[in-house]
């Protein structure tokens, strides 16, 4: 296959030309220091990415509104209870995680037992979330412990820790979809609910498993964040809920469902980095870069849906 | 003026592709009569009406409209100007508008300020006249109605006043949900109807309703008219006879009587099967047959231990609704049943997943160089043959089959015929539900479904056409 028709090259593409745009603007330097930060940030945003991609590809109606909300409790819990304590890293991350499970749990289950379609199901529990994280973290800042406030921000070989953490994720998460055998169900489940079902496949399973994952791996990112930001804030997660599906549908999954791809995740995740920091240093105002983004990710996905529809 | 015809069919064809669902039909229907058009399923019935009502143009031949001022004339427009009107089986009613805002569908000269107190009207003179005491307030939005209320509704919108009278109204299945109290109003109104000057053609599985009100019956088979008598020169056995191939029993194979084995599976239904047995489904088309089956399948295959080693595989006949992943390779298509017991940790045995597509793609046939093309690529025939292939490739001992013949050639129909007799001789039990009575006579055993429920158990010399039509249409006033 040649590359240019892989579905996710136009993610990397439009990626590699805000990179160089920028570079222009400053004659080539400081090009290391910002791929280095592109990485860092692009990596909270390709976690989740990965987490949307998954429900995303459940098929039409499926999508994770929940997200900023787990992602603000789950930072906002662990942080309170590592109470800035070097020990209780590990189990800190546990909470984290718990934390994201239970609320996919809890998304799961409103849309399983109450029938509520997932866009309302996961955008009413985000309330929840949000309120228990507010009613908890009280207005306090609590500090990560030193250490993991060094390992979020520093780096391995000259790459960034957290892009690491999320390059790991990202190969686990190819696997799973690429080679094991939930990632066929998943997408069989996304192309034809019904049909799956009358195949043999355990849909609720798929189901149960996919808002689960993605909870829990918004619950990792709020963990990351809060230790990367010295502190878990409440709105730490706003900008979050635009990203993880932006990054879908730039790294060229099929918003239809079914047909999904981890390397575009990465491609949109430094993009939507890029972009921002492109317009920044070319001095637009806040308003004006929402706007030229918006058009931007606007013209991306009616490029790519155009190419699917020849193909 | 009686003896104009307001609709006249000549020689009128109608195909799909190979398919001739109506093979040269003439046919003419004046005003004051009543035509029971009777067939079995395939048998073009609702093509014809869908010509009539202008809703489909045919392929070759004319259907010729006399409108309201004695001219003639054709096309869709025609039919509506002449007055053709038709009530649907399927109900096509909008649930979430009121009943008379549903008037305004089919009736265009209903705008303007104060429409919907028109349609009102309208529509209580409809109800009032053809089922008095009705009790259906016009107002009331139809998904709030009973099945029998909608089904009330549409027929008197069909007959209700408009732009252009009714002159001829098209009822097709019209009483399937109605009781017979309801009905009989409904025969008396179309009775009244034909006596001053308008016409019926009147469909139903209910020949004692057709012997009561048609003036004359026209049998359909295989897209032509066979028959075309008065109603009084007809009787109900004659009836089935006609609707009928004429004596095509083609030698049966004689069944192994040690293939049979202990029964596998019942159902709440009556369904009952034993191992190695070619169980069919039978009766009209949307008598309840597919609901048993999907029912009985999601029922059985549900428990724990099901993924990997299920009881029970499902071959589906509406490719597109119920089968194809439409994204995926013929090879991808092919293994999904079996895909769960082919894994390590989880992940896929991609070189087990090659072999078992070759093994099938030779066993089934299937025209491809390779089974990496899309499954789109492939001819319908050759896509059903893959998802013949999906189940059949599971460990499942009982295979449901839900009409999988559908939009099938001969050639493959031939070769699945001999690998569903193959497979049942290795033990395997099938559940097959098919809308051609040919393919049912394959069966050891047939049930004939009727208003969702099984109205007849054939065996052996019993499974005939003859019998299964007998199953399938009520026969009223008779004893059985």
């Amino acid at each position: 296959m040649t590359i240019w028709k892989a579905p996710w090259f136009w993610s990397w593409a439009a990626g590699a030309l805000a990179f160089a745009a920028t570079l222009l603007l400053t004659d080539g330097r400081n090009g290391g220091d910002l791929l280095s930060a592109a990485l860092t940030f692009a990596s909270f945003s390709a976690i989740v990415g990965i987490g949307q991609m998954f429900v995303i590809t459940l098929g039409p109606g499926n999508v994770d509104l929940s997200i900023p909300a787990s992602m603000t409790l789950a930072g906002t819990l662990s942080l309170k209870f590592m109470g800035g304590d070097a020990a209780l890293i590990v189990p800190g991350l546990m909470v984290a995680l718990g934390v994201g499970f239970g609320a996919g749990v809890f998304n799961y289950l409103l849309i399983r037992l109450l029938r509520i379609p997932p866009i309302i199901a996961t955008l009413s529990a985000s309330f929840i979330f949000q309120s228990i994280a507010i009613w908890s973290n009280r207005g306090l800042r609590i500090k990560p412990p030193q250490s993991l406030s060094d390992f979020t921000t520093g780096a391995t070989l000259g790459v960034p820790n957290l892009a690491l953490v999320a390059l790991v994720l990202a190969v686990i998460a190819w696997v799973i979809l690429d080679r094991s055998i939930f990632g066929r169900w998943l997408s069989a489940f996304g192309q034809n609910e019904r049909a799956a079902r009358l195949s043999g496949v355990p849909i609720e399973g798929v189901r149960a498993l996919t808002y689960i994952g993605c909870a829990t791996l918004a619950g990792l990112t709020g963990f990351l964040l809060a230790s990367f930001s010295g502190g878990a804030a409440l709105n730490m997660g706003t900008e979050y809920l635009l990203v993880s599906i932006a990054v879908v549908v730039i790294g060229g999954s099929s918003i239809a469902g079914g047909n999904s791809n981890v390397p575009g995740i990465w491609g949109g995740a430094l993009f939507m980095f890029l972009i921002v920091s492109m317009l920044n240093s070319y001095g637009l105002g806040a308003g004006v870069r929402l706007i030229v983004t918006g058009g931007i990710i606007i013209g991306i996905v009616a490029a790519a849906s155009k190419k699917g529809a020849r193909a | 003026m009686a003896t104009e015809p307001l609709v006249v069919l000549s020689n009128a064809r109608m195909h799909f592709g190979s398919v001739r669902a109506l093979d040269g039909v003439d046919l003419s229907i004046s005003s004051g009569e009543c035509v029971g058009l009777i067939g079995h399923n395939g048998a073009g019935k609702s093509t014809a009406v869908n010509l009539i009502n202008g809703g489909l143009t045919a392929t070759d031949g004319d259907v010729t409209y006399t409108l309201p001022d004695g001219s003639t004339a054709t096309g869709a427009a025609a039919a509506r100007a002449a007055g053709v009107r038709s009530v649907f089986q399927e109900l096509s009613l909008c649930p979430n508008l009121t009943v008379e805002e549903n008037m305004r569908v089919p009736q265009r000269d209903l705008t303007g300020a104060g429409w919907r107190k028109r349609a009102r009207v309208r529509i209580a003179a409809a109800l009032d006249a053809v089922f008095p005491g009705h009790g259906i307030d016009a107002g009331a939005e139809v998904g709030d109605l009973s099945l029998a209320e909608r089904q009330m509704v549409e027929i008197a919108i069909g007959f209700s006043d408009g732009p252009v009278p009714a002159r001829l109204v098209i009822l097709d299945e019209p009483t399937s949900s109605l009781d017979a109290g309801i009905a009989g109003q409904l025969t008396d109104y179309v009775r009244g109807f034909c006596a001053g000057g308008g016409a019926v053609i009147f469909i139903s599985h209910m020949l004692g309703e057709v012997f009561d009100v048609a003036t004359r019956i026209d049998v359909l088979k295989d897209g032509k008219i066979t028959d075309s008598r008065a109603v009084g020169d007809f009787t109900q056995q004659g009836l089935i006879d006609a609707m009928g191939h004429v004596a095509s029993e083609a030698a049966k194979q004689a069944a192994d009587p040690n293939r049979i084995g202990d029964e596998v599976l019942t159902t709440d239904e009556g369904l009952s099967a034993r191992r190695g047995e070619l169980v069919g489904l039978s009766g009209l088309a949307g008598h309840g047959q597919a609901a048993a089956l999907a029912r009985f399948y999601l029922a059985r295959s549900a428990g724990r231990g099901q993924v990997r080693n299920p009881d029970v595989c499902f071959v589906a006949g509406d490719r597109v609704r119920d089968g194809v992943m439409p994204l995926w390779s013929i090879l991808r298509n092919v293994s999904l049943t079996a895909l769960a017991s082919m894994t390590r940790f989880g992940l896929v045995d991609r070189e087990a997943e090659r072999a078992l597509g070759a093994d099938w793609k030779k066993r089934m046939g299937i025209r491809t160089d390779d089974m990496g093309n899309p499954i789109l690529s492939l001819s319908g025939g050759n896509q059903q043959k893959a998802l013949f292939a999906r189940a059949l490739a599971s460990s499942a001992d009982i295979v449901v089959m839900d009409d999988p013949m559908r939009g099938v050639d001969v050639g493959t129909k031939q070769d699945a015929y001999a690998m569903i007799r193959a497979e049942a001789e290795h033990g395997r039990t099938f559940l097959w539900y098919s809308t051609e009575t040919e393919e049912v006579c394959q069966c050891d055993r047939v049930f004939v479904f009727r208003n969702g429920a099984i109205s007849a158990e054939l065996t052996g010399d019993d499974i005939n056409e003859q019998n299964i039509l007998a199953a399938s249409f009520e026969m009223q006033g008779q004893t059985s």
